[in-house]
Parts: structure tokens; C-alpha cells; sequence
């Protein structure tokens, strides 16, 4: 008990970081950094050499301080933005000359063609680790973000991706995904249940135990609740459920109660109902009350998914004759088609910052992954080639990484790529088969 | 003494000679011998009769008897055959999937055959309810696979109420393509998946 109240205290005064030094002029215009438009186009050169041990000859410091800059490094190269510039090739130590821009010698890391250098200083006493840290324009020699970070051994984790969060948002505009979750479905237990890992794949964590089948799960805006399908009482019934308390609502009509999508920044969620005898979607409160049936239509109704601002929804219908994806005005009721390319395209899911929608689509037998723009030419980009069948695309909270399932290992896993299709990578090495990831806001 | 002695030896005379007297009456009574015999004959020959009459009798109840066991015996079989086809009935009913084309849920002729198969069971076994599972090959993506499944289920049983069947003995349930009937990544095994199988519950 004093132990997470201990813990608790210095996790505060880590949230309360000293926003130190002043920040140059330039800081407020930086978004050129990254052009957000296309930004994996050409990858940032960065450097993230070791940080500097603040204590004389102190080894676990040291350890910390290499574990520190490692995670800090892979974190960022975790987005897509960056290229890690390998420390074999710096010209220069941090940990002899120094970290603040009075000691750095900038040409040293723009001789190695690094524009960004962060460095770090770390010290620790007991299980008190305190770090600063600075992002720098090595070509300019300016600082963009410096910070200071205090807090237990254990949090250490939290405090590098508060950091990188930092950087993400004077590079981009954007707070990031450092801080966000991912929901899947595994069959690790022998039955599909639900998990929970960060957002690179740590701490994997089973967050349902059914003896059933346990499907989709979907978080809401505050990232409290999750709504998923279960077959724990024999059929597929909707799960409401709030993640700390464990406390909630389910939805158990006749037929399907599937593909939860939560309202942006409301309690409330669409999902699919067959009820009626035909699969339509219905607006539901947080509690499982329904508010409206949304579609209908004599065809398949199935997969919502709203618009950042929850006026639009997406979803699928086979209205047309095969499984297509259209777009529902929710003020005017109005639908148009959105998907014409192939005769098989499920799985919506609206980026949360654009008017882009990813989706898993079917042809010559094998499912890739696309996006197309909801206005405009509507011409697809297919991300995914010759890599088995990829589905479930779901977008990173910033809109900049997308997760989704494939089978190109065989066995179904979830993996990770940018918005553009770049650096294609397996997020989980856990046993069994793991499909249906959702991304936490 | 003397006079003891005496009426011992009296007594051993007397026996033999009570004894030769009673075996001359023996022989009086024989004198009519010959309607004795015809009379004995003849009630020899009824208890003869009686005896082979009553075997007979025995052998007919025996094999009555028999006859009935056997028929009893008979009713059991033909009770327990018929039950052996209430059983293979019941089994071919549960067996007995419909088979879709691919993305489909529309009734093929054949899957119209079956149907009328189940309604006729269904007819027969009034006490009955079924759950309909609505199943899918693991193509195409889970989400829409779940509807497409339920979809196949509400088909057939659509199909088995315009055939008369209670609405209220029919459950649907969609597993997608959860549940393959066949693990197997080919088209045999795709084939074989995409169907309705009927449980009685």
C-alpha cells in the first residue's frame, strides 16, 4: 500500500515535469519537420546516443542509461518517421563531451547526415531516476523540446514515451501513440479471448476468460470501455464492458449482437442487430439501449464506423449484390457507395484525423489492405501485396500507423505499418492465433 | 415259566397258519380273473391316453409358450429397431447439413430437398425444437463472415416455416467461420464449411 502511494506521489511529480529551458522562437512553427501529408516519404535522419550517466562510475546507472536511450530510440523508430542513424558511425560522445547545446559540437552529427540528435543525461539514487532530456536541430543548433523527468526505476518506460510524445508533437502537431493500447483477440487461453498490450507489442495482458468465442473488441473515445462479441452464453451477444471496474452492459437479442463501433467522444455505439431477422445497425446507448436503427435495407447491414466528428458513419452492406462499403450521412440519412474496385471489401475503419478509411479487400482469393479517400476520386491504395490474407485494419490515435492482422506467417498475427503501407512489421510473438486488433484512442 | 413257554410256541404256530389263511382268501378273490384284466386294460389304456394327452397338452402350452417368447421377442426387436430409426432418424437429421456457394445464402435445389427432409422429421418429432447453425468458409473477413453466417441460418429457416414448422422450435445461431466442419485450407475443405447444420436441442 505505501509502496503505491510512494509510487504514485513520484509518478505525479513526473507528470508535473519542469518544463525547463526556454524554447526557441522557432519551436511554435516546427511542423515542417514531418510533412504530415506523406510522411514516409524520406525518413528523418536522427541520432539518440547513448545518455550520459550523471554520477561518477555508478553501474547500474549506467545500465539504466543504456536501456533508456535503446527504448528511446526504438520508440521513435516504432513511427515510421525516423531513421535511427547506428551509434557505431557517431563522431562524437555525448557521455564525454556533453549533452547541452554549449558542448555540442553540431557538426560532428551533421557530418553523419543526423538532423535531429536528442540527448540524455540520467541519474539515479536508490530507485529515484531522474532524467533530462533534449531534442536538438543539429543543423540549425537549436533545441526544439528539452525536459526533465523524475520518478521510480519502474516508470521509467512511461517517462521515455512521455518524451517521445513530446518530440511527436513538435514534429507533427500530434500527441502520438506512445500512450495508447491495442486490444486483439487470441487463442493463447485455447479459446479466443481478448487482450490488452501497449502500443509496441509490451505487456501483453488477458483481459477476457471465456471457454467461448470472444470477438471485435472496440474501445470507446475515453479509452474506459470496451464492447466486444462473446459467445459465453452460447450465442454472439455484445459486451459493454468498463475496463477498471469490470462493470457494464450486454446486449442478447435474438441473432447477432456483433461489431460494436463507439460514437466519437460520446457513451453511445452502433452495432450490428439481427433481431428483425436481417443484420441492420442500431444506435446504442453506453448502457445497451437502443437509440435508433440506422439502416435498412433487405441486404447484410454489418460493420459501422464513424467519422472523427461522428456525423458519417462507414460501414458494409451487401445491398449491391457482394459485400461493399458506403458512407451514411447520420443528419440527412443519406448513403452513398464508396468501394466499386473488387467484389469483396469489409472491414471499414474512418482514420481518426482524416477523411481516409482503411479496409480489407478481396481479390484473385486473397485479402489485402487499402485505403481510399472518402471525397473525391475514390481510388484505392492497396498497402498490402503477396503477404497471405491481411484484415482488420484499425488506425494509431494520431491517424500515422495502422494495425491489422495477417496470415503471411502462416498462423494469423498482428502487425503494424504506416498509414502508407512502409516498414510492415509483426507486433506479437505470442502462441496461437491472434486476429481482431483495436486501437485505443 | 412252563405256561409262558407254551403260549410262545402257540404263537409261533398260530402266525405262519393266520398267514396260510389269508393267502387262500388272496387266491378266492382272484377266481374272476379275466373282466378284471379287460377292465384293467382299459384303464390303463385311458390313463395311457390321459398321460400322452396331457404331454401333448405340455408340448402345446411349451410350445405356445415359446411362440409367445418368440413374438415378444420379436416385438422387442421390431420395438428396439424402430427405436434404432427413431435414433438413425434423429441423426441423419443432425447430420445432415445444406451446403451455399460462396458469399451466398440463398437455398440451392439440393438444400431445398434436405429442407423438406427436416420438415417432414420436424412433423413427425412435434415435441422437437432445432437450432439452426449458419456457418462460413474462412475466406472473406470474420465481421462480415458472422453476418453472412447468420444470414445462411435465417435462409433455412425461413424455408422450414413456409413449410409449416413453428417459429418458436427454430433458433438461429451464426458462427461465422469459427467453427469449420473441415480445418483444412482447400477448396474441399471450403466447400464442405460453407453450410447450415441442425441441432436438436
Amino acid at each position: 500500500m505505501f509502496k503505491k502511494k510512494y509510487t504514485k506521489i513520484f509518478f505525479i511529480s513526473l507528470i508535473a515535469t519542469v518544463f525547463f529551458l526556454i524554447e526557441s522562437a522557432h519551436c511554435r512553427t516546427n511542423y515542417d519537420y514531418i510533412d504530415i501529408n506523406n510522411p514516409f516519404i524520406r525518413k528523418i535522419p536522427i541520432a539518440v546516443p547513448l545518455f550520459k550517466s550523471m554520477s561518477y562510475n555508478n553501474k547500474g546507472e549506467k545500465f539504466l542509461s543504456q536501456e533508456a536511450s535503446n527504448l528511446l530510440s526504438k520508440s521513435l523508430e516504432f513511427t515510421g518517421y525516423f531513421k535511427i542513424i547506428d551509434r557505431d558511425a557517431y563522431l562524437a560522445d555525448p557521455e564525454k563531451s556533453g549533452i547541452i547545446a554549449p558542448n555540442i559540437n553540431f557538426k560532428n552529427w551533421t557530418g553523419i547526415g543526423a538532423e535531429l540528435l536528442i540527448t540524455g543525461g540520467l541519474f539515479l539514487k536508490d530507485d529515484i531516476v531522474e532524467m533530462e532530456l533534449r531534442l536538438y536541430d543539429s543543423f540549425k543548433g537549436l533545441l526544439i523540446v528539452g525536459k526533465r523527468y523524475k520518478g521510480v526505476v519502474n516508470n521509467q518506460r512511461k517517462m521515455i514515451h512521455r518524451f517521445c510524445g513530446e518530440v511527436i508533437y513538435k514534429l507533427t502537431g500530434s500527441r502520438g501513440i506512445f500512450n495508447s493500447k491495442i486490444a486483439f483477440v487470441s487463442t493463447s487461453s485455447g479459446n479466443k479471448n481478448i487482450y490488452l498490450c501497449e502500443f509496441d507489442g509490451h505487456n501483453p495482458e488477458q483481459l477476457t476468460y471465456d471457454k467461448s468465442i470472444t470477438l471485435s473488441p472496440a474501445w470507446s473515445s475515453d479509452a474506459k470501455w470496451i464492447a466486444y462479441t462473446s459467445y459465453s452464453k452460447g450465442k454472439p451477444d455484445l459486451y459493454i464492458k468498463h475496463l477498471k471496474d469490470k462493470h457494464g452492459a450486454v446486449v442478447a437479442r435474438k441473432g447477432l449482437n456483433i461489431t460494436p463501433a463507439w460514437v466519437p467522444g460520446k457513451f453511445s455505439l452502433a452495432a450490428a442487430l439481427s433481431f428483425s431477422g436481417n443484420s441492420e445497425i442500431y444506435l446504442l446507448t453506453g448502457t445497451g439501449k437502443i437509440i435508433k436503427k440506422l439502416t435498412n435495407n433487405w441486404g447484410i447491414d454489418v460493420s459501422p464506423t464513424f467519422s472523427p466528428d461522428g456525423g458519417k458513419m462507414a460501414f458494409v452492406s451487401n445491398r449491391s449484390g457482394s459485400p461493399q462499403i458506403y458512407i451514411m450521412d447520420l443528419d440527412s440519412g443519406q448513403v452513398k457507395r464508396l468501394t466499386f474496385h473488387g467484389r469483396y471489401n469489409t472491414c471499414p475503419s474512418w482514420s481518426p484525423k482524416s477523411d481516409k478509411i482503411a479496409y480489407a479487400g478481396m481479390e484473385n482469393g486473397e485479402i489485402n489492405i487499402y485505403t481510399i479517400e472518402v471525397e473525391g476520386e475514390n481510388s484505392a491504395l492497396q498497402l498490402t501485396h503477396n503477404a497471405g490474407n491481411n484484415e482488420s485494419p484499425t488506425w494509431s490515435p494520431d491517424g500515422s500507423l495502422i494495425v491489422f492482422s495477417s496470415t503471411r506467417e502462416g498462423h494469423s498475427g498482428i502487425y503494424v505499418m504506416t498509414a502508407y503501407g512502409t516498414d510492415q512489421r509483426r507486433l506479437l510473438a505470442l502462441p496461437g492465433e491472434q486476429t481482431d486488433p483495436g486501437w485505443s484512442p | 415259566m412252563k405256561k409262558k413257554l407254551w403260549v410262545c410256541l402257540s404263537l409261533l404256530l398260530v402266525i405262519p397258519g393266520l398267514l396260510v389263511v389269508s393267502s387262500c382268501a388272496k387266491k378266492t378273490v382272484k377266481v374272476d380273473l379275466p373282466a378284471q384284466t379287460q377292465e384293467d386294460e382299459a384303464a390303463k389304456l385311458a390313463a395311457e391316453k390321459a398321460k400322452q394327452e396331457e404331454i401333448a397338452q405340455q408340448n402345446l402350452a411349451r410350445q405356445q409358450e415359446t411362440a409367445k417368447q418368440h413374438a415378444l421377442a420379436e416385438k422387442r426387436r421390431q420395438e428396439e429397431a424402430e427405436d434404432r430409426n427413431i435414433i438413425a432418424a434423429r441423426n441423419f437429421f443432425m447430420n445432415e447439413n445444406i451446403y451455399f456457394d460462396f458469399d451466398k445464402s440463398d437455398l440451392k435445389p439440393e438444400a431445398q430437398e434436405v429442407l423438406k427432409r427436416k420438415a417432414e422429421w420436424l412433423r413427425n418429432n412435434p415435441g422437437e425444437s432445432i437450432i439452426v447453425e449458419g456457418h462460413c468458409d474462412e475466406r472473406g473477413t470474420n465481421d462480415y463472415n458472422l453476418a453472412l453466417g447468420d444470414r445462411r441460418a435465417q435462409s433455412a429457416k425461413n424455408f422450414l416455416i413456409d413449410l409449416g414448422i413453428a417459429e418458436s422450435r427454430l433458433t438461429r445461431i451464426s458462427y461465422g467461420e469459427e467453427r469449420p466442419a473441415d480445418p483444412q485450407h482447400n477448396k474441399e475443405a471450403w466447400t464442405k464449411n460453407r453450410r447450415d447444420q441442425f441441432v436438436v436441442e
